[in-house]
């Protein structure tokens, strides 16, 4: 196993642990984008180049996305509940 | 049930769980030691058989084809679902989208815009890149179609949503969507027709290493690029509530 694999391995484990300890939703999506990016170097050093290829637009971008967008409509939808239009 | 018993029941699993795992990961082949014959199948054939650089895309597009079709399907399903999910809400509850008074360009820093429209062509360059060359380089349709998403919503973010209207209409992006998935499934029809199996490749598959090679691989990527932009792009456009603002012209 070369130094990158293991810092790699040593980096998602510690993302993945982050990702739960982060327990405020728009916090969780930005450490769930680190977290995605920390894989895709992961992949990348286990030679699946087109794994880590999905993986930076998926997880690192695309997920983290459709939270925060989630998370908008949530707050708007509470915002028009209370009143304020 | 008790507490107590809980715990028991707990514990029991987890102990029985970990003896299970450490059981079958004793078992695995050493670090970097997998001989997978169907890999080496793979590896060795796809190459003289289909003259195309990435055996990935050949194993995804052609020897799999069937089932990369069903995935790119998931996707498609999956945006109907949310398109469905959220028009229902808005026509039941009429939760308004953002007040008049508070719709503001999404980046108000002068350098970030400035930063932003600099990079929506090359993003888009990139993403075109990787569709087409997903035959021959790691990447294909799936993962240029997000970079091609991704450009078009760098509009939104470096203005507002007056120009991500005019830059991704609606109505195209659905077209998108709908082309790029029916696209894949006529390809597959045409290999039926044709060769005599479905998802069969049909076309030459022209010269090694060659941007026109690997037969309708290329075409399939560029199907599953347009359904991949299409289909993200308007699960966005409905999480920002773009269809109503157009709707009252104010778009």
């Amino acid at each position: 196993m070369t130094a990158v694999q293991i810092a790699a391995l040593v980096a998602v484990a510690l993302g993945g642990t982050a990702v739960v300890m982060a327990r405020e939703p728009a916090r969780q999506a930005l450490v769930a984008s680190v977290y995605g990016f920390a894989l895709a170097i992961l992949f990348l050093s286990f030679q699946a180049p087109d794994v880590a290829l999905s993986q930076i637009v998926v997880g690192a971008v695309a997920l983290p996305a459709m939270i925060v967008f989630a998370l908008r409509k949530i707050i708007r939808r509470e915002e028009v509940d209370r009143g304020e239009q | 049930m008790s507490q107590r018993a809980r715990m028991v029941v707990f514990g029991a699993g987890v102990l029985g769980f970990a003896a299970v795992l450490v059981w079958g990961l004793g078992g695995l082949p050493d670090f970097g030691d997998f001989a997978g014959r169907y890999g080496q199948y793979l590896a060795q054939h796809s190459l003289p058989e289909r003259h195309a650089t990435s055996s990935i895309a050949v194993t995804t597009f052609d020897f799999r084809g069937a089932d990369t079709l069903v995935e790119e399907f998931i996707l498609f399903t999956a945006a109907v679902g949310v398109v469905a999910l959220l028009r229902v809400e808005r026509a039941s509850e009429e939760v308004p989208a953002e007040p008049e008074a508070r719709r503001r360009p999404t980046a108000r820093s002068g350098a970030l815009r400035s930063l932003i429209t600099a990079v929506v062509a090359p993003t888009l360059v990139l993403g075109i890149n990787i569709v087409l060359h997903g035959h021959l380089t790691p990447g294909g349709g799936f993962q240029g179609g997000v970079i091609l998403m991704t450009a078009l919503f760098l509009v939104y973010l470096g203005g507002s949503h007056l120009a991500i209207g005019r830059v991704s209409p609606m109505a195209a992006m659905e077209a998108s969507e709908g082309v790029g998935a029916a696209g894949f499934a006529l390809i597959g029809l045409a290999g039926l027709v044709i060769a005599g199996a479905y998802l069969e490749n049909f076309l030459p598959f022209g010269g090694r290493n060659h941007l026109v090679s690997g037969g309708d691989i290329p075409l399939l990527n560029i199907a599953v690029g347009l359904e991949v932009m299409g289909a993200l792009l308007i699960v966005v456009a409905e999480f920002l509530d773009q269809r109503l603002l157009m709707r009252e012209g104010k778009l």
